[in-house]
């Protein structure tokens, strides 16, 4: 099937507004007769489900977790961005977009980011509204912070909770449905496979969680919202119930999937420490807005701060190595992810790291402790401050800013962050890749849609912070209502979707085949020594810098450990009951073919794009470096095996950007 | 270290639960709780027992899935944190540690240590929220400027992450701590006024449904709490349903 974008004609900036002029709607009366089934309850299925309610469609919501609440989203810390211009510093739509496009090393579809862009003001007046208690400033009016890649101020936020504040803003959109009788909410339910009726998403299967049974449910539309991928790596700031597996089967039902292998690898994380550890822990971006980043500038600073003997505060100002400030003078501490994590791989790689494992890099708040400190000092008059006094105003001014993230650093690491720097490294984060849709959110399965980070649309090779949360709202609240209305004018008539149907059948069977092999084939190894394997190759192999050797190593390897993972997987316990271990079992089934598949498209794009480095594809300087021909996007359909998986390309042009050298120099 | 864990055990809602005493060992002070239970597990896994079911997801301290009660209090012993962030560096080799479920009746165990918290959701279907569609029409968000000092009052009401760790943690298994903070949220902020009075009598009638107990202000949810929720919540709910009866 050859890829249709369906990118309306027209300029960029009257796309958006010409397409809801044109696109057929469905009249209230009729909605009352259409059922939509949204699988997550993060920002892009909540904001989605609760709109979908409200314009009068019968929602069926599902979740693995026990309440809507508590989706990954909740999460997210740092900040949500928006055009709005408050700050009266340059920013625009247009504005929003360019850096969208070129954060994203011109590798997402233009017409996608700029209604993106356009429809960002939005989301802000309706979380407002909402109630979302966002942060303001002393006049009563909504503050900003800075994001990294950009040089305005726009990203809205909730202290360090912003995603939290979002996504309970959308979970009281869909309480207000649910009370309404306009939500059937399932939670602790796992969507295990789609069902598709004559070539139209219909319906899904689902296991209950609490009781392990198989349920059917129809309906005339099937969204997926169920968030990134990153835990293919195992290790991840994901939750650890983030999954693959509702993407993934419906890859395998005919959606293709796009650029797997374009994965975030978030520069500021807190360092793994040993292993037993399950996660890894993000220490947001906006603490870049403050901290400064460096290592010692000697090796034999490293070893004695190694070894305990030194204390990174004993090192006097020209010991120190701001490597970013260094290398990036526009841009400073605030570059792109990609762009600082690559920076701090490649001081530890040269042996700079300053922890046990050689692994970490300091994220240093005294200079701005300081800053803040004399200013508080003069803001409320106070002479010939002592240095003890402005560092004491600094700290209360930085706990108002960024406390929770400070107490959640010390009580993993055990360390004071006022005092000392804190020591942080890159981990994986965030997946743009994912299903493949078009501009009507739309994935190569007719009436199936990916929204939020479950699809790939926007970011291209690298997402810019606060974008994620501004594109799930986006896409939940303010674009799939309009888009889905148009399919489903067709579907006036149709009436309720049977679920006694060879396809649903069919459908079942597969499922519980799957399900009562895990419990009969009484291996010799856990769920999760497959899933640590897993991502130890990926990391490995597929991390933060790539090769073509260490990429068809791991195809290699991922493959035999599938192999291994079918004979010898070992889950206890009962089909019919709560079982943790035999919901892990699907979700690490899943992610060894998409590991797979990751690993070929990362051989296949021979150039180094955003988060995707090709060792073979840099500049001199050791940046990455584009190439032309691979200008498109990869869309991958499923044959089988992730061997004979057949790559679809969907050209990207550039008209209203000019496609340069992305520099942050 | 090397340690001594008395766990509850259940099948499911009807089956009767009893405590069970596992070992482990060569558990590192830097490990989480979680972790700690991760090495059990992996073990029972490994000699054909079942596992120990509980939940969890984000384990940052945000999520609010996880809820055991350990050595006798909600999230185990340290404040200001969630048991996924509670850390092994709390305990001392040779330890026994008791962990059960949050015990109310409004939560009914599921198995193990994993207990039924839809009265929370319920609680929030009544009231929790303000009426507005999304229509992309709603008056731009500088409109209404509103003090810094209610938005952030707001705010730390919203940090509520709904573990139910005050319920568990109550003699009374009241949940006034969690209906206060939302009810706040919402008292505080202009937008919340318009229901405000029907907000707070369907939320506290909802949460009286669902069996929970009343407050007699003995405070011990406060202290319990994972992200510092204050009593004033309590107050303030309790003067918001004066307000709405006359
Ligand atoms: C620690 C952290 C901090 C972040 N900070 C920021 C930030 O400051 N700004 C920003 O813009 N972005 C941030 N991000 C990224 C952003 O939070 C996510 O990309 C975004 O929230 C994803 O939303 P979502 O709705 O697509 O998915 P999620 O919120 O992950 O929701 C997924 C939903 O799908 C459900 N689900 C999954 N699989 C199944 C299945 N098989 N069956 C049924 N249900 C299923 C889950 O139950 C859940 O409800 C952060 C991410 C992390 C991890
Ligand atoms: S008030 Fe505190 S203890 Fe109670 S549910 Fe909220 S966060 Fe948990
Ligand atoms: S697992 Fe999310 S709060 Fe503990």
């Amino acid at each position: 099937m050859a890829l249709d974008s369906k990118v309306p004609q027209g300029p960029l900036k009257d796309k958006w507004t010409d397409y809801k002029n044109k696109i057929n709607l469905v009249n209230p009366a009729n909605k009352r007769h259409i059922d939509i089934i949204v699988v997550g309850t993060g920002l892009a299925g909540g904001s989605a489900s609760a709109t979908l309610a409200e314009l009068g469609y019968n929602v069926k919501a599902f979740a693995y977790q026990d309440s809507p609440r508590r989706a990954h989203s909740i999460a997210a810390q740092g900040g949500i961005n928006a055009a709005k211009n408050y700050q009266g510093d340059g920013d625009s739509t247009y504005r929003l977009f360019y850096d969208t496009v070129k954060g994203g090393d011109y590798r997402s579809r233009e017409a996608n980011v700029y209604r993106l862009a356009e429809v960002s003001a939005n989301i802000i007046d309706q979380c407002v509204a909402q109630g979302v208690p966002f942060a303001r400033d002393y006049g009563g009016l909504l503050d900003n912070r800075s994001f990294g890649g950009v040089l305005v101020s726009r990203t809205f936020y909730a202290k360090g909770q912003t995603g939290q504040q979002l996504l309970l803003g959308a979970y009281s959109a869909m309480n207000r449905q649910i009370a309404r009788g306009k939500i059937e909410m399932f939670n602790r339910h796992e969507m295990l496979d789609v069902v598709v009726v004559d070539g139209k998403a219909r319906g899904i299967i689902a296991r209950n969680l609490v009781t392990g049974e198989i349920e059917r449910h129809s309906a005339h539309a099937v969204v997926i919202a169920s968030g990134g991928y990153g835990n293919v790596y195992f290790l991840s700031t994901n939750a650890m119930g983030s999954n693959v597996t509702a993407g993934w089967k419906i890859h395998k039902k005919g959606a293709y999937f796009a650029n797997p292998c374009y994965t975030q690898i978030h520069p500021t994380c807190i360092p793994r420490s040993g292993d037993y550890q399950s996660k890894l822990t993000l220490m947001s971006e906006s603490l870049r807005n403050d901290g400064r980043i460096w290592v010692p500038k000697n090796l034999d600073d490293v070893k004695l701060i190694r070894e305990g003997k030194k204390r990174p505060t004993d090192l006097s100002e020209d010991e120190r190595d701001y490597y970013l400030e260094r290398r990036y003078p526009a841009f400073g501490n605030l570059v792109p992810r990609d762009v600082a994590s690559r920076a701090a791989k490649e001081r530890c790689d040269a042996g700079y790291g300053v922890n046990a494992t050689g692994e970490a890099v300091y994220l240093d708040f005294a200079a701005a402790i300081v800053r803040y400190g004399t200013e508080q000092a003069k803001v409320k008059n106070i002479k010939n401050a002592s240095d003890a006094k402005i560092k004491e105003l600094g700290k209360a001014i930085v706990k108002a800013k960024y406390g929770n993230l400070f107490q959640m650093y010390e009580k993993i690491v055990d360390e004071n962050p006022y005092e000392t720097p804190m020591m942080i490294y890159p981990a994986v984060h965030y997946t743009m890749g994912g299903v493949w849709v078009d501009y009507n959110l739309m994935t190569t399965i007719p009436g199936c849609y990916a929204i939020g980070e479950a699809n790939f649309s926007d970011h291209g090779a690298n997402r810019l912070g606060a974008s994620a949360l501004m594109q799930g709202l986006a896409d939940g609240y303010f674009v799939l209502p309009y888009t889905i209305g148009d399919y489903l004018a067709d579907d006036i008539r149709t009436g309720k979707i049977p679920t006694d149907t060879p396809e649903f059948d069919e459908a079942e069977k597969s499922v519980k085949e799957n399900i009562n092999f895990f419990i009969n084939n009484k291996g010799t190894k856990s769920v999760d020594s497959y899933h640590k394997k897993l991502g130890k190759i990926m990391w490995d192999k597929c991390g933060m810098s790539r090769n073509a050797e260490g990429l068809k190593e791991a195809i290699e390897e991922i493959s035999e450990l599938r192999k291994d993972f079918w004979k010898n997987v070992n889950v206890p316990g009962e089909a019919n009951e709560f079982n943790e271990q035999l919901a892990k079992a699907g979700r690490v089934a899943d992610f060894l073919e998409l590991g797979e598949l990751f690993a070929k498209d990362a051989l296949v794009r021979e150039e180094s794009a955003g988060g995707h480095f090709r060792e073979e594809h840099q500049t001199p300087e050791g940046e990455a470096k584009r190439l032309k021909e691979f200008q498109f996007v990869s869309a991958w359909e499923y044959k089988g095996e992730p061997k004979d998986a057949v790559l679809h390309k969907e050209a990207l042009e550039y008209e209203n950007i000019e496609v340069k050298e992305r520099s942050y120099k | 270290m090397n340690l001594t864990l008395k766990i509850w055990r259940q099948k499911d809602a009807s089956s009767k639960g009893q405590m069970v005493d596992y070992k482990v060992t060569e558990i590192s002070e830097h490990m989480s709780f979680l972790e700690m239970m991760d090495v059990l597990n992996e073990q029972l896994v490994n000699s054909g027992e079942e596992p120990v079911a509980f939940d969890h997801d984000c384990r940052e301290g945000i999520c609010g899935m996880c809820s055991m009660y350990i050595n006798g209090e909600a999230h185990g012993p340290d404040r200001g944190i969630t048991t996924c962030q509670l850390h092994m560096r709390m305990f001392k080799d040779g330890d026994t540690i008791t962990i059960e479920p949050f015990r109310a009746a409004a939560f009914p165990v599921v198995k193990d240590l994993v207990v039924d918290r839809s009265a929370f959701d319920r609680i929030q279907h009544a009231g929790g929220y303000i009426s507005v569609n999304t229509s992309g029409n709603t008056q731009d968000a500088n409109s209404i400027p509103i003090a810094k000092e209610a938005a952030d009052t707001a705010m730390d009401a919203a940090t509520c992450i709904g573990c139910g760790a005050c319920v568990a943690t109550c003699k009374n298994s009241s949940a006034m701590l969690f209906v206060g903070a939302k009810v706040s949220q919402y008292a505080l902020l202009p937008q919340g006024q318009v229901e405000a009075a029907d907000r707070v009598q369907n939320m506290v009638a909802q949460m009286d449904l669902e069996g929970f107990g009343n407050c007699t202000n003995t405070g011990a949810c406060e202290v319990e709490c994972p992200k510092g929720i204050s009593l004033d919540n309590i107050a303030r709910m309790n003067r918001e349903l004066m307000k709405a009866s006359i």
